[in-house]
């Protein structure tokens, strides 16, 4: 188990890269806590299996130091960094049994045969396959093979860290959820260093202590569920997490209050003069549509989904979501929506600006 | 429910019972036509039973031509199979050089036959060959034309390099199929290099390499161009294979009622001989899986 601190690091598949556009990972500054479950989490491309790969050692950064624990691993393999790797699909020996696949990582790495044939039973029974344990690898289905290649990974006590590469991919939904509760609950068990790539926001909210967001090769903001839910630093994350993901309305803001359209939005907080590209984010939870006074919207669509109604509404020609109580009866008077000030953020070039409490 | 009958159907396979019974089943029973009668020439026939294959069975020359013929496709599949895979394990992944490789290892397979039985016949010529002179000038006796063992290794070396590639390229085929994260799995693993051919690379050629042994060995065994020229089945009888015998038989000394019997017998053993290694392999796989 080890901290580890990506320094001033970057990278590029080009030779030769020229401008930022050429790199798959913009420069990045960060420390990845001692024991944390970190998830990172953001669309295809975004550079997050480039990183994962680079913390394993499968690739080497153009860039910038890796360090574990203070001790410099940049060029070191990936046998020496003595990480686990989970990958997207499932990677097993396919002539080996269950059992011989779970104990393989421990052999190589020449553990005493009596340990090895009790840490791989226990794995075996953490994943479900205690009856297939000597089973050929083969005829198995993609997820048993998936959970093998899961309990290879979990196999070794002594790993730096643990990192998935949207591990769960390709198993059942029902599976997953509990795939995911025991990789929690072996977190909380052993305390590993753990890394998990999804683009799935359920996945990394649940399984993370941190959620590291991911946006066009840079990371835009970590933080815990809640701090992404509440404070979203860039209008990505706003739009990324959450379902549906956060309005962004192109606003006019001056101290308190932001005009939209020439209509007048309060603010839970004051501003300063802005400049650049100025726009007012609001998650559909806090948005109320009323007969009464408030921005003109067009109600286009109501879909029930049973604990709530989503509302497809169009502002001004932009679309706009709107959540409501699975109660909260919809008219066709209802032409008007009203923003909670307190949960307006105001975003200046997509990135959140803080202001003053009013 | 009520079937419609239309018996017209059968007429749509009719072009393809044609084309079948042209092309195989046609020439075939020439042969046993053949094999079941004697001449004396002046097209005048007579019938003959199954004599030819009696008296094939009990001649020494086709046991003996049998022999060598196993032989011959033992060695080459015991050195090929290992030697294309070794090469394909060699080859450059991607890129520029991969695809030298690939076309590098094609040339030999775009030879003629013929072309190929020249080559090394003059290759190997202690007179003018190259490698016959050399091997002469270091003072080592080599002649095909007389030395048994020369011959053979000159015949064994020919098809080594002329069909190792076709082994090559299949393994290769196989072997881009990984996916890399296997590799990385390896990687992180800590696999030894031994333990990634016996656990990725080589289950993963096992259904590519069944067809190269199967073709290597389907071709071999029925081999006859390249031998013939370069050694034309001398010195003596050593490397007179089947086919060449075959051939000898049958248009050298005009015995059309056992060659016809033999070429048969020849083709059920080739026949059973696949059949039992598909069997074989399979199972193999079947009980690897």
């Amino acid at each position: 188990m080890a901290k580890i601190t990506l320094d001033n690091l970057a990278h590029s598949y080009y030779p030769n890269p020229k401008s930022e556009d050429d790199f798959a990972l913009k420069e990045l500054n960060h420390v990845w806590s001692d024991g944390e479950a970190y998830a990172l989490l953001g669309s295809s491309g975004c550079g997050k299996s480039t990183l994962l790969n680079i913390i394993s050692g499968l690739l080497h950064p153009s860039q910038g130091r890796i360090l574990f624990d203070d001790k410099d691993v940049t060029q070191a393999t990936t046998a020496d960094r003595n990480i686990a790797q989970v990958f997207q699909f499932p990677v097993v020996y396919d002539t080996m049994t269950v059992r011989a696949n779970l104990a393989f990582p421990l052999k190589n790495r020449g553990a005493d045969p009596k340990y090895i044939a009790d840490r791989v039973q226990q794995i075996g029974a953490m994943i479900g396959m205690e009856a297939e344990l000597d089973k050929r690898a083969r005829g198995l289905t993609a997820d048993a093979k998936q959970k093998i290649s899961l309990g290879r990974g979990m196999v070794r006590e002594d790993v730096n860290a643990l990192l998935f590469d949207e591990p769960l991919t390709v198993i059942d939904p029902h599976m997953k959820w509990e795939l995911r509760t025991q990789l929690k609950s072996l977190h909380h068990e052993f305390g590993h260093t753990m890394i998990y790539v999804t683009h799935d926001q359920t996945e990394a909210l649940t399984f993370a202590d941190k959620v590291v967001v991911m946006y066009d090769g840079r990371v835009v903001q970590i933080g815990t569920p809640q701090e992404l839910f509440d404070t979203p630093q860039h209008t990505f994350v706003g739009y990324f997490i959450g379902s549906p993901g956060m309005n962004v309305i192109p606003a006019e803001v001056a101290g308190d209050r932001a005009m939209v359209h020439g209509t007048q939005v309060d603010l839970g907080k004051g501003y300063d003069a802005l400049s650049g590209k100025v726009e007012i984010g609001v998650r559909p939870e806090f948005v109320t549509l009323t007969e009464d006074a408030g921005l003109p919207v067009t109600v286009r669509r109501v879909e029930d989904v049973g604990r709530h109604k989503i509302v497809r509404a169009e502002l001004f020609g932009t679309d706009i979501n709107i959540l409501a109580d699975e109660d909260h009866n919809i008219s066709p008077d209802m032409t008007n929506i009203t923003f909670d000030p307190a949960r307006v953020n105001v975003y200046v070039d997509d990135w959140l600006t803080s202001g003053k409490a009013a | 429910m009520e079937k419609t009958v239309n018996q017209k159907a059968w007429f749509l396979i009719l072009p393809v019972l044609i084309l079948v019974a042209f092309s195989a089943v046609i020439p075939l029973m020439t042969v046993v036509n053949y094999s079941v009668q004697d001449t004396f020439g002046q097209n005048v026939f007579f019938w003959a039973g199954l004599e030819w294959f009696a008296e094939m069975l009990e001649s020494d020359r086709m046991w003996d031509a049998l022999g060598r013929q196993l032989m011959f496709s033992a060695i080459i599949l015991v050195i090929q199979v290992p030697l294309g895979v070794f090469v394909a394990l060699n080859m450059p992944k991607s890129g520029f050089w991969s695809s030298f490789c690939l076309v590098l290892m094609s040339l030999p397979l775009l030879i003629p036959w013929n072309v190929v039985g020249t080559i090394w016949q003059i290759f190997g010529r202690v007179d003018i060959g190259l490698l016959g002179y050399s091997l002469d000038a270091l003072g080592i006796s080599y002649n095909y034309t007389q030395n048994t063992f020369a011959a053979w290794a000159t015949i064994i070396v020919m098809d080594v390099w002329h069909w190792t590639s076709l082994v090559a390229l299949l393994a290769f085929a196989g072997l881009k199929s990984i996916p890399d994260a296997y590799y990385q799995a390896a990687k992180i693993d800590q696999a030894s290099r031994w333990a990634v051919f016996r656990y990725i690379e080589l289950p993963k050629m096992m259904g590519v390499l069944m067809i190269a042994i199967l073709l290597r060995f389907m071709d071999s065994f029925m081999i006859y161009t390249e031998p013939f020229v370069v050694t034309g089945g001398g010195p003596g009888n050593a490397t007179t294979l089947l086919s060449i015998d075959l051939v000898k038989m049958a248009l050298g000394q005009f015995d059309l009622g056992p060659a016809a019997a033999f070429s048969i017998m020849y083709y059920l053993v080739i026949l059973l001989i696949s059949y039992v290694f598909y069997t074989v392999m399979t199972t193999i796989e079947k009980k690897e899986g």
